[in-house]
């Protein structure tokens, strides 16, 4: 593809997956119990998005990657420490919530204007990625909103593989029920790809890469704007951790047979 | 503020409708009953009338449909045409959905083209003193929350168990046609193929009454110091064919195949399960060789009876999340569960 194609991720942060999470409700609504203390990561869908489109990049001359990150500013600072270091990328911060107890409509809006803003921005080129759903509001509708608000009506979700063919055009597959995939194919962008896990593993660190990134992080988490992301609208009337906790029989001595005998039993519905 | 609802279902391209959506009808009906309110359905696709004349009897007030063949396939373009035109035509204020993979792809854009606001995997939803309240998961099934709106139209997808299945006889119906907009623009997308494994590689089985979880033990050292993967992939597939479960696995052990690691044939990062993977539901699950780290709980929050074998007695699982926890070797104990089932 003459000019490359320009891809556009967008992530945010979330509780490292091994922290454990508690509700606490407040005047505006819930928030996690000591929230910026919290490790964070790169919301792990979006980071698969941001690992595929660089790899995308690599293949396809005269390509480009930019990460568009909604979060607090510290927080994406201390992130970017780690993944910074996979892949090269452009970057664009914008400083506000992360948490998932807002509105993708809010989310959406302040990513547009931030994808907007982007110099040499050319519709005709772009990629719009990011997971398909995130790790925090889980809802899958944010990416789907900004697609809208960009006025771009070819979306795909849930996906797992990209290709650019000779001639151009791009052929994608798209998680299904039941492990099946659906193939598409779109004769050319702007598109919006919302990535499950792909197919390509975590990179490895690049200290590398690391310190080329975070020569333009810095600066632009600087330039960072700030914007109310907040849930206009909602009332959240509880907020819990599941309450059903179960009292679990521990079988320590008995014989591989036996055991295998009772969960037989057990599928079969007899005990 | 009257409230008025949509039911909105896409027909497949052979005429049937995903069977979540059946639960579906049933909760819009509890829910209109609930409100005083009547409920329209709404239906697109290739041939909408043998879905439309199966739900007659559902208590509709209307039958709304968007039909031709530019709609009989998965396509965000004409799906959120279709869905649009539908609520507009309605002039619905609440627009319920089956919860699939189509439906979810679109249902936001489409609240933003209708000005309203979206909740997908919806639990349930229902009036509370007469405040409609929606409960589901935030944060990878982590955490409950119960919300109300004051945006309308308000569109949700209900999940598998948000009501209980509506059955009725099919009956002649009469059917409003809505027109949506599918010109090129719509149509540059164009549908190619539906990729599925073999039937005897397929493991993925959502409607199995069994979810089995295999951890990444099955590819460590044994007690001879030796690595068994081929066998592992045997003893497993073995498994799956004569329980019909469905096979579930850990991040770790999804990795594996892109760190180079030792690799079950049968697993691929299709099938996941946890906080990077999916929540399947079925009525059973048993876990094998997992550890009980709370990624991993997440994974099996909708599975209602939960067992584990596992060579750890101090495992997560033994502290309030199974209801059994073999502590043996799933290496023998699944060679001998494959025995019993012969």
């Amino acid at each position: 593809m003459s000019g490359g194609l320009h891809f556009v991720v967008c992530a945010s942060l979330v509780p490292d997956p091994l922290q454990t999470l508690e509700p606490v409700m407040g005047p505006s609504g819930p928030s996690l119990k000591n929230e910026t203390m919290l490790p964070a990561v790169l919301d792990p869908w979006a980071a698969h998005a941001l690992y595929e489109s660089a790899a995308l990049v690599k293949k396809i001359a005269g390509s480009r990657l930019t990460l568009v990150t909604l979060g607090p500013k510290a927080k994406v600072q201390q992130v970017m420490m780690t993944a910074g270091q996979k892949v090269a990328f452009e970057f664009v911060a914008v400083d506000g919530s992360a948490s998932g107890f807002t509105e993708s409509m809010e989310t959406a809006a302040a990513l547009a204007e931030a994808i907007r803003a982007l110099p040499n921005l050319e519709m005709n080129r772009l990629v719009l990625a990011g997971g398909w759903e995130s790790a925090s509001r889980g809802a899958g509708t944010t990416l789907q909103i900004v697609g809208e608000m960009l006025g771009i009506r070819d979306q795909f979700q849930g996906v797992d593989e990209f290709h650019v063919e000779a001639d151009g055009s791009l052929k994608i597959l798209e998680r299904l029920e039941g492990g099946r995939y659906q193939v598409s194919r779109c004769p050319s962008p702007p598109v919006v790809i919302g990535w499950a896990t792909g197919t390509l593993p975590e990179p490895p660190n690049n200290p590398q890469i690391g310190m080329m990134n975070m020569r333009a992080v810095m600066p632009a988490l600087q330039r960072a704007k700030t914007v109310a992301v907040g849930a206009q609208g909602v009332r959240f009337v509880a907020a819990e951790l599941p309450k059903q906790k179960r009292e679990t029989r521990v079988v320590k001595d008995a014989s591989p047979q036996d055991i295998a005998r009772e969960i037989v039993e057990w599928i079969r519905g007899r005990s | 503020m009257a409230e008025k609802l949509l039911l909105i279902i896409p027909v497949e391209a052979d005429g049937s409708m995903p069977k979540v959506a059946w639960e579906t009808v049933g909760a819009v009906r509890s829910l209109a009953e609930a409100m005083q309110c009547s409920f329209d359905v709404g239906l697109w696709g290739q041939d909408v009338l043998p879905a439309a004349r199966a739900l007659a009897r559902c208590g509709a007030a209307r039958f709304l449909a968007v039909q031709g063949d530019d709609f009989a396939q998965a396509r965000y373009a004409t799906d959120a045409a279709a869905s649009e035109a539908l609520a507009r035509a309605s002039q619905a204020t609440m627009i319920l959905a089956p919860s699939t993979s189509r439906t979810n792809r679109i249902i936001g854009g489409v609240a933003y083209r209708l000005g309203g606001r979206a909740d997908t995997h919806a639990a349930s939803i229902q009036l509370v003193d007469g405040r409609l309240q929606l409960t589901r998961w935030y944060y990878r099934q982590r955490i409950m929350v119960v919300l109300e709106r004051e945006h309308r139209p308000w569109l949700i997808a209900l999940e598998q168990g948000a009501g209980a299945p509506w059955a009725g006889e099919p009956a002649d119906v009469t059917l409003e046609w809505v027109t949506a907009a599918a010109g090129d623009t719509e149509r540059r997308t164009q549908f190619e193929a539906i990729q599925q494994p073999p039937a005897d590689q397929q493991t993925i089985r959502p409607d199995a009454e069994l979810l089995f979880v295999a951890g990444a033990g099955w590819t460590k050292k044994q007690r001879d110091g030796q690595v068994h993967v081929e066998e592992a992939d045997q003893i497993i597939r073995e498994f799956l064919r004569k329980s019909g479960a469905s096979l579930g696995g850990t991040k770790s052990i999804v990795d594996q195949a892109g760190e180079g690691g030792a690799v079950l044939s049968c697993m691929s990062h299709m099938n996941q399960v946890g906080q990077t993977g999916s929540t399947p539901r079925h009525p059973k699950g048993l876990a094998t060789c997992c550890h009980g780290e709370e990624p991993h709980v997440v994974g099996w929050r909708f599975i209602n009876e939960r067992r584990a074998v596992n060579l750890d007695p101090n495992c997560g699982w033994a502290h309030g999340k199974a209801d059994v926890l073999y502590v043996a070797d799933a290496f023998e104990v699944m060679r001998k569960v494959n025995e019993l089932l012969s």
